[in-house]
């Protein structure tokens, strides 16, 4: 059986920052797993490496049995990945719809000529590519603000909203990237529920990269903590909440803090 | 109507189709030219050559300008265009200077900088505006839907929009390859109206011109941008008589425009019930962030 996602032996460098430190996991088919790590531990540049935003320095990456290692990241998202940012990424001057829109589209398509004429299939897919967006907004529970810009909208909000984008892509394996920063306890609470709910219907290979670990333990039965980039331990969440190393990591940086 | 508003009209007409082009790529898909007249001067001068050397009709000729500016456009744009930032910008000076000075020097067929005269003068007022009416509408069109919400992606954040499964180079590739064609049109119209063209009138103030227009509408509004052409058009027409003058006009005028609105007249907004709303409807919330 093929895995949703294996990294071997992946290692980043930024000139003499060593980012990503020989990893290797593996999630399987369908799996709702968390990322968690301290502060500059790696997590984002993961995604940002499986994703193709940045190439690894060595080490590969493979994607339901297919080998992604330095792909363009439009190739790899075309492959079934779909990602949400930390630091919000929404067109900032388009509408909550839109930008579902923007990524529903890629599902439901006319040609050049029909776009250039409104005629065709326009008005049909058009209707679709809208329903289906306005669909997934309900789900996150946007659609009432379907029309306000996306910017607009409170931190919680976007967050969500950036959930819907990426599940409009239709992905096998969706990447989360601390969905739960800049929310409240009960929005949190929200939170969990809606991430467990989309893993359920939609059956997709979930990863969730987060910086509490307490969140990641409510959900995720297969946790993978790292430090200064490198893998400290990996399990369910019993053996991680007892891990020293783990234990080490989170108190190193309270202190610091 | 007389002779004079005609020619205005026609103008016009020309002169909007070129900034329709620039609006497509600098409005909506944020990649910045400073050379668009070039290919304006590519669809004059292939228009000019094919008309009176090869006695093709005027409606082929000016579609063929049109196609030789997309090729040449896809040739800058494949390396240029693939990297972020303004490599394009800094290569569209280069190209609008290289082509206008072959324009200059390639006497055998382009006869050189004292321009190309005894073009036919096919370019009537209902030919500019049948020409203007169709691209102005194909264009809305195209940009009411997929093809729209994917430039304005590649614009506001290309690296989500390559996060989407948008392969943005090309994407960047086939709105410089569009606007390419409009300006290339526009130009051959312009031969056809003039009846004389010269490779001064492509020159980088042309291109500027051009540039302007679309910031000065607001980027990423078409309305916007057949306003600001209307405007900046009729400006240089009616000061004409007081040409010395001309240039000082148009520049306060534009001043005046981007301090009092420096979005642009239009801002994003096209005219219709959105720009009502925002105009004389409630504000809209403000940003509640935590
Ligand atoms: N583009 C970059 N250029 C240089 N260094 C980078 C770059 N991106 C990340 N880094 C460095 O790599 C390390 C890991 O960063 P990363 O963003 O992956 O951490 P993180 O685990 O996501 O942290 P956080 O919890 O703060 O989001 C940090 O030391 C960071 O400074
Ligand atoms: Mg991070």
């Amino acid at each position: 059986m093929a895995f949703a996602l294996e990294l071997g032996g992946v290692n980043k460098f930024f000139g003499g920052v060593h980012a990503v430190n020989d990893m290797s996991f593996i999630l399987q088919e369908g799996e709702l797993a968390g990322l968690i790590g301290p502060n500059g531990a790696g997590k984002t540049t993961i995604f940002n490496l499986v994703t193709g935003v940045y190439d690894v320095s060595s080490g590969h990456i493979t994607l339901f049995g297919e080998d992604i290692t330095n792909h363009k990241t439009y190739e790899v998202v075309r492959k079934g990945i779909a990602r949400t940012f930390q630091n919000l990424r929404l067109f900032a001057s388009a509408t909550v719809l839109e930008n579902v829109m923007t990524a529903c589209q890629q599902h439901h398509r006319y040609s050049f000529l029909e776009a250039c004429t409104h005629l065709g299939r326009w008005r049909s897919v058009e209707r679709e590519i809208r329903d289906r967006s306005m669909t997934l907004l309900e789900r996150v529970g946007l659609a009432d603000r379907a029309d306000q810009t996306a910017t607009t909208l409170p931190y919680g909000h976007q967050r969500r909203l950036e959930i819907a984008r990426a599940l409009a892509l239709e992905p096998r394996l969706l990447l989360l990237d601390e969905p739960a920063a800049g929310m409240n306890p009960e929005e949190v609470q929200d939170l969990n529920r809606l991430i467990q709910k989309i893993h359920a219907d939609f059956g997709l290979t979930i990863l969730v990269i987060e910086h509490h670990m307490e969140l990641v333990m409510e959900i995720c039965p297969h946790i993978v903590c790292m430090n200064f980039g490198a893998l400290i331990a990996e399990g369910d969440p019993e053996h991680i909440q007892g891990h020293p190393e783990v234990l080490k990591a989170y108190l190193g940086e309270e202190v610091e803090e | 109507m007389s002779a004079y508003t005609e020619g205005i009209i026609t103008l016009l007409m020309i002169n909007a189709i070129a900034a329709m082009g620039v609006c497509l790529l600098t409005g909506f898909t944020g990649v910045f030219t400073l050379g668009h007249a070039a290919y304006m001067a590519l669809g004059g001068y292939a228009t000019a050559i094919l008309t009176v050397k090869y006695h093709l009709h005027w409606l082929p000729a000016v579609v063929a300008g049109g196609i030789l500016a997309i090729v040449v456009a896809y040739v800058i744009g494949i390396p240029t265009l693939k990297l972020m930032g303004d490599y394009y910008a800094i290569a569209s000076i280069g190209l609008g200077e290289a082509i206008r000075l072959i324009l200059e020097n390639w006497q055998s067929v382009t006869r050189g900088a004292r321009g190309y005269p005894g073009i036919p003068t096919f370019t009537t007022m209902p030919v500019a505006v049948g020409f203007f009416l169709v691209l102005a509408f194909l264009l809305f069109c195209l940009l009411h839907g997929s093809y729209g919400r994917m430039f304005k992606a590649c614009r506001d954040d290309h690296i989500a929009a390559a996060l989407l499964g948008y392969d943005t180079a090309r994407v960047r590739v086939l709105s410089l390859v569009l606007s390419a064609f409009y300006c290339g049109v526009s130009g051959g119209l312009l031969a056809g109206f003039l009846s004389f063209i010269q490779p001064v009138m492509f020159d980088m103030l042309k291109s500027t011109e051009l540039t302007a227009v679309v910031v000065f509408g607001g980027l990423g509004s078409l309305s916007g941008c057949l306003l600001g052409t209307t405007i900046i058009t009729l400006v240089t027409e009616l000061f004409r008589p007081i040409s010395q003058y001309r240039m000082l006009i148009y520049g306060a005028v534009l001043v005046i425009i981007m301090v009092l609105r420096p979005e642009g007249i239009m801002g994003q907004y096209e005219f219709g019930p959105k720009l009502f709303r925002k105009l004389f409807g409630r504000k809209a919330p403000a940003q509640e962030r935590r």
